[in-house]
């Protein structure tokens, strides 16, 4: 097993890719933490703890759920604004949860607008600018993902998690696999449950406009 | 489009049933038959659900194309054509796996040269695109004859490279290799690569899956990059490539692409181990002396074996079935009792000895030979003779016909 871990960074001027440094990925019913494989509850409790914890905790739904495409993917965007609903119900004063749409993948010039969406070719200045120190992406396609969990662990100190619909993602810090509606669900249900047992921390993202 | 789990048991135009992957390769009853390689390629593909086939026919090295023409014929393949050159094709290729079809095709030789460029490409572009490579020779003066020097050139594309030894491996890794290579978190070309000649034109005994089972169909919505579909969002999200900018964000971003792409290989590894049982066989990997091969290779290395063995000299051998991705750990624990590492190759270059060279502790131990290339054959005899002189054993000259 691969010593290397999957930490919030900032952790280098081009970190590795996280598969190459021998983290792998979840089998089905099992997720990641920190490259470590561990069972779905586990990684549930720990994803609504982040949330729970973090000044800006912030949904970033990409392209496979911002468009209702097929059944499934309308489902899925309900259960998001539920996990979303759930979270600003879930929080302290003083933290401020986000949704941050990632609509489509093509870099944005000459600027992207960084309070209104995030682009997985430069995800860091969304992160900088909102101060985001957990996020979640969910919907994305897997490639764009990886690039955007790499991106924000090289640059900031953002906790990344990734709500994968196929085989998880190694470049975030917690990662589920085969997302479905009732994952999502199950997740807003764990931010409900730990609701007021979870100590918010004082700063945001160190790294950035926050440095 | 419906779930491909859903369609396994139903019926194809042919009348074909989609299987299950695993029963139909591991469960299914087979059948011995008696092909020549591109035969068995025709066979491989009438089972794999192939949507489109694109070819620039390079008989005389395979006639591998021009039989799968006769398959599109009798309406086991989607469609089939043919490019104005190697590098059409594999650009073809691209086009109707961004398209969302499991596309295969062939090449060999100077043509796998002329494509290059699109390798990369593909792997950049996570399209799982099937390219058998019938080896031979690249350089001038031209060779139809089997040389596999157009490998080295194929190791850092980005594509998952596999060598077969027999035709069986051949059948086999071509259903499987889909298996592997359209996994969400690893969908990358496979070149899957055999020695020409010795596997494509001669006959071997095959076992062959019932002819009315087939691979499940491709589903390119499990891609882990937006499939082209025109009519359905998300689409076209790929335009405005950030190579055309020039600023710290274009080349970051283009870096964690590539490395995007290396992980992919990476990730692989897990679903190669479990198609092909390992990425490496081992025998007797106890012995002092251990011949590492792919390829026909190991064929001729087990005959060598069993003469050495005859002179009381007891050898192992490894054959390594995946270049990409490259059995690292796997090498180093079978190699690990060896105080003589043999990599015998049919090419002029060695490129399989200085990757295991720089693979192995105290790479002082890989001897890197015997090599044949430009089409010579390689006689069990020669790596006999050339295990003896490094054991400073008594050898026969091989080299010349007079005194």
């Amino acid at each position: 097993m691969s010593d290397y871990r999957v930490l919030p960074g900032p952790e280098h001027f081009l970190p590795p890719a996280a598969a190459s440094m021998g983290i792998r990925l979840p089998n089905p019913g099992e997720a990641h933490i920190n490259g470590v494989i561990v069972s779905e509850e586990k990684a549930y409790e720990e994803a609504a703890k982040q949330f729970l914890m973090a000044k800006v905790p912030t949904l970033f739904p990409g392209p496979l759920v911002l468009w209702a495409w097929n059944e499934n993917a309308a489902k899925k965007a309900t259960a998001i604004r539920h996990l979303y609903n759930t979270l600003k119900e879930c929080v302290q004063p003083g933290q401020k949860p986000m949704l941050i749409p990632m609509p489509d993948y093509r870099p944005k010039y000459p600027k992207i607008n960084p309070e209104v969406e995030i682009n997985p070719n430069h995800p860091n200045l969304t992160i900088w600018h909102n101060k985001i120190d957990c996020c979640m992406f969910i919907g994305v396609h897997c490639h764009q993902a990886n690039l955007s969990l790499k991106i924000i662990r090289g640059g900031t100190s953002c906790y990344t998690i990734a709500m994968c619909a196929q085989a998880g993602h190694e470049d975030a810090m917690l990662s589920f696999r085969d997302a479905s509606v009732e994952k999502i669900m199950k997740l807003a249900d764990w931010v409900r449950k730990l609701k007021g047992t979870v100590q918010p921390r004082l700063t945001s993202a160190k790294s950035g406009a926050s440095n | 489009m419906a779930d491909v789990k859903s369609l396994i048991g139903t019926k194809n135009k042919k009348g074909q049933t989609f299987t299950d992957t695993w029963t139909m390769m591991h469960e299914a009853p087979r059948t011995p038959s008696f092909y020549t390689g591109s035969e068995v390629i025709k066979e491989a593909l009438r089972r794999a659900s192939c949507d489109v086939m694109i070819a620039y026919p390079i008989t005389p090295q395979s006639e591998a194309a021009a039989l799968i023409g006769e398959l599109f014929a009798e309406g086991y393949i989607g469609d089939y054509f043919r490019g104005e050159s190697e590098f059409a094709v594999m650009s073809q290729c691209a086009g109707a796996a961004f398209g969302g079809a499991r596309v295969f095709t062939t090449t060999a030789g100077p043509g796998t040269m002329r494509a290059m460029e699109n390798f990369p490409m593909w792997a950049g572009a996570r399209l799982p695109i099937q390219m058998i490579v019938t080896c031979r020779g690249i350089n001038s003066p031209l060779s139809i004859q089997p040389d596999t020097i157009e490998i080295a050139y194929l190791l850092n594309t980005g594509m998952l490279v596999w060598h077969a030894e027999t035709a069986q491996d051949f059948f086999d890794w071509i259903l499987k290799g889909y298996m592997v290579s359209e996994e969400p978190d690893v969908h990358l070309p496979l070149a899957l690569c055999c020695d020409g000649f010795f596997v494509t034109h001669t006959k071997d005994v095959v076992n062959l899956t019932p002819a009315d089972m087939c691979l499940p169909p491709y589903d390119p919505y499990r891609s882990p990059v937006p499939c082209m579909d025109m009519e359905c969002p998300p689409v076209r999200m790929m335009r405005d490539p950030f190579i055309m900018k020039s600023n710290y964000i274009s080349y970051a971003t283009h870096a964690s692409w590539q490395q995007e792409i290396w992980a992919a290989v990476e990730r692989s590894r897990k679903h190669s181990i479990k198609w092909l049982n390992g990425l490496i066989d081992t025998e007797n990997t106890d012995a002092e002396i251990v011949i590492v091969a792919s390829g026909t290779a190991v064929s001729q290395s087990r005959e060598a074996i069993r003469l050495l063995e005859d002179e009381g000299v007891r050898c192992g051998l490894v054959k390594v079935k995946t270049l990409r991705p490259w059995p690292e750990e796997e090498i180093r624990d079978a190699t690990k009792n060896a105080k003589h590492i043999f990599v015998p190759e049919f090419n002029v270059i060695g490129w399989l000895a200085k990757e295991i060279r720089a693979t192995v502790p105290n790479p002082q131990r890989v001897h890197a030979g015997p090599h044949v290339c430009g089409g010579m054959t390689m006689p069990p005899e020669i790596i006999v003779q050339e295990i003896k002189t490094v054991l400073g054993m008594k050898t026969f000259s091989m080299a010349g016909r007079g005194s």
